[in-house]
């Protein structure tokens, strides 16, 4: 369906998260006659023009309602079909949290609930169309899978993943154009199993969305510090892969986690909450964005700012590291 | 299925009125009396008449789909159930008691008939604009039924789907709406004043019936009238809150209250030697 090679890759970057999305949730719907892509009037902005002009009658916009897109969602999965419903990732997993939380998670209807855009890349858009809070909201409904691939390769994995998978899912896209690649030639993807990326023996970092290849980055520059790095790359933020955390925390002496998402409520309070159970586990640095609606700016300006690429991660994780020796 | 006649309409929704003032007493907590009351006959005239369903085979692919979207509703809904021979008295009369399937609001069970959750108001048109442009797709027969309350017409999640079930022309929709203009604190029109229910649909491309929710004849008739080409179908049906019961009739405390023993007696011997028949 879909081959990673080093130059689809390439331009599945330039295309971004929104666009190959578009042509995942194309390539999926051709072996799947039941799927059906819902849209809150942002279709062509989430990559969905092929689509509903390749499959009028599997597209569905809704109008600027996403509450009602996430009841009339449940009502087609509940007679069978295998419904996508997609907005920007404030209104869909905040506007319409209470449909999500009372259709996918009390009802556990079959549909997939996808946020484009989430994290900062709506840039200059401002804080009103971000997505920073929504893995917290999401990730506390009982029964929803909360999903955020960690480059476009992964978004066909997922969305491939998503369209085979009996149940309600959350699945977080972050990104805009030209996000660098984790993935360049094939791999093994399961909802629910973390990848490693990299051994490593002093710091484990793990990651997800975006925020994988800047992790890896960062543990470049640190190795050449002669410290050990491992990455994790946690694309299943709920339920968390426990084994994975289970192995690193027995050899780290710090955890690290890092998230294009608030401090609060994400991956790094969903492992938080998981490790904190063990007797003797290594300290833990969240990196994210702060508890803030800050000023707005370009994308890179943003990450660059929060200290979410990867010089300033190795930065800041070396002053931590540091200072624990102490 | 068996069709009931009108006058059997009239006996089944006077022992669904006996059904709910009976668990109502026996689970010895407060209820939503009022709104389960005012309900009563039109939830008769669906499950005596006009809902095809299988009681023997309640997932039967083919059976018209009913949500209750005002699930404090459910008094007037599980009476129905029992009354209609779906569920038995056993699970009927575990009503609010631990581990019951059966509480405060509905919680999906397909075996029991319950097609959804609800509780949360605003939600059931949706899921049931859904459901119905399924059954489009799939061109499949069955019509999808939703009960909604007026006061929950305040929420802006509704109006999202009355647009949306006009603009996908969902004429195998039909929505009924137990207008007893009166919500949990009080009068409606003094709290959020609907005004002209019907041609608010009307305006948004439904064929809308006004009608006298208690009055068996205008409900089968508007339930059964044919179906017009294209558009969902709203029953907006004018209803007494706590209807059969004098003390509860229009008194809002019955909203949601605990019967005493003489509550009860009161409301059973008023049930029983009910002056409501068959108006015409």
């Amino acid at each position: 369906m879909f081959d990673i090679t080093p130059t689809n890759a390439r331009q599945w970057s330039r295309l971004g998260s929104r666009g190959v999305f578009g042509q995942a949730i194309l390539a999926v719907a051709e072996n799947n006659p039941e799927m059906i892509v819902i849209s809150a009037d942002l279709g062509n902005s989430s990559g969905l023009d092929r689509f509903k002009k390749t499959y009028p009658d599997k597209f569905l916009n809704i109008g600027i309602a996403e509450q009602n897109m996430i009841g009339v969602a449940s009502g087609l999965a509940k007679e069978g079909f295998n419904v996508f419903a997609t907005s920007f990732a404030p209104f869909i997993s905040m506007r319409a949290s209470e449909q999500i939380r009372m259709n996918l998670g009390y009802m556990e209807m079959n549909v997939k609930a996808v946020a484009i855009g989430s994290g900062i890349s709506m840039a200059f858009l401002g804080n009103s169309h971000y997505g920073i809070e929504d893995a917290a909201v999401m990730r506390s409904i009982p029964n929803l899978t909360v999903v955020s691939p960690a480059d476009c390769a992964e978004i066909f994995k997922v969305v491939e993943a998503a369209s085979k998978f009996k149940g309600p899912m959350y699945i977080r896209l972050t990104g805009a154009v030209n996000n660098p690649p984790v993935y360049t030639e094939d791999y093994q993807f399961e909802i629910g199993r973390a990848i490693t990326l990299k051994e490593g023996y002093d710091i484990n970092i793990v990651a997800c969305g975006t925020m994988v290849y800047e992790s890896l980055e960062a543990a470049k520059i640190l190795e050449e510090q002669g410290i050990s790095v491992g990455v994790v790359n946690m694309h299943t933020i709920k339920p968390l892969d426990a084994q994975v955390i289970n192995k690193i925390i027995r050899k780290s002496k710090l955890l690290v986690t890092i998230e294009e998402h608030s401090v609060i409520g994400g991956l790094g309070s969903a492992v938080a909450e998981y490790a904190c159970q063990f007797k003797d586990i290594p300290p833990q640095l969240r990196l994210g964005l702060p508890d803030a609606f800050g000023k707005t700016g370009e994308y890179r300006y943003l990450l660059e700012k929060y200290g979410l690429v990867g010089s300033k991660i190795a930065e800041n994780i070396k002053i931590f590291f540091n200072n624990l020796k102490c | 299925m068996d069709k009931m006649s009108y006058s059997e309409i009239v006996d089944m929704a006077k022992l669904m009125r006996l059904k709910m003032l009976e668990i109502s007493y026996n689970c010895a907590s407060s209820t939503h009396l009022g709104g389960g009351l005012s309900m009563t006959e039109m939830m008769a005239c669906l499950y005596a008449r006009i809902l095809r369903h299988d009681k023997k085979n309640p997932r039967w692919e083919g059976r018209d789909r009913f949500i209750l979207s005002k699930g404090h509703g459910v008094l007037g809904y599980f009476s129905a159930l029992v009354s209609a021979g779906i569920i038995s008295d056993e699970i009927y009369n575990t009503f609010q008691t631990n581990e019951s399937d059966l509480i405060a609001h509905p919680v999906m069970n397909l075996n029991l008939s319950i097609e959804s959750s609800n509780g949360s108001l605003g939600q059931g048109l949706s899921m049931a604009v859904g459901i119905a442009l399924a059954a489009k797709k799939k061109n499949a027969a069955f019509t999808t039924y939703v009960l909604m309350g007026d006061g929950e017409c305040n929420e802006g999640s509704v109006w999202e789907a009355v647009m949306s079930a006009g603009q996908l022309h969902l004429d195998n929709l039909v929505a009924m709406v137990d207008y007893n203009k009166f919500q949990s604190d009080g009068v409606a029109d003094q709290i959020m004043n609907l005004g002209d229910l019907a041609n608010k649909f009307r305006a948004f491309g439904w064929d809308a019936h006004d009608i006298d929710g208690h009055n068996i004849i205008e409900l089968v008739n508007s339930l059964e009238a044919p179906k017009v080409e294209g558009k969902p179908r709203v029953i907006v049906a004018n209803t007494i809150k706590g209807k059969g019961v004098s003390f509860m009739e229009g008194n809002n405390e019955w909203h949601h209250n605990r019967l005493t023993k003489a509550n009860f007696d009161l409301a059973v011997a008023e049930v029983s030697n009910s002056a409501i028949t068959l108006e015409r």
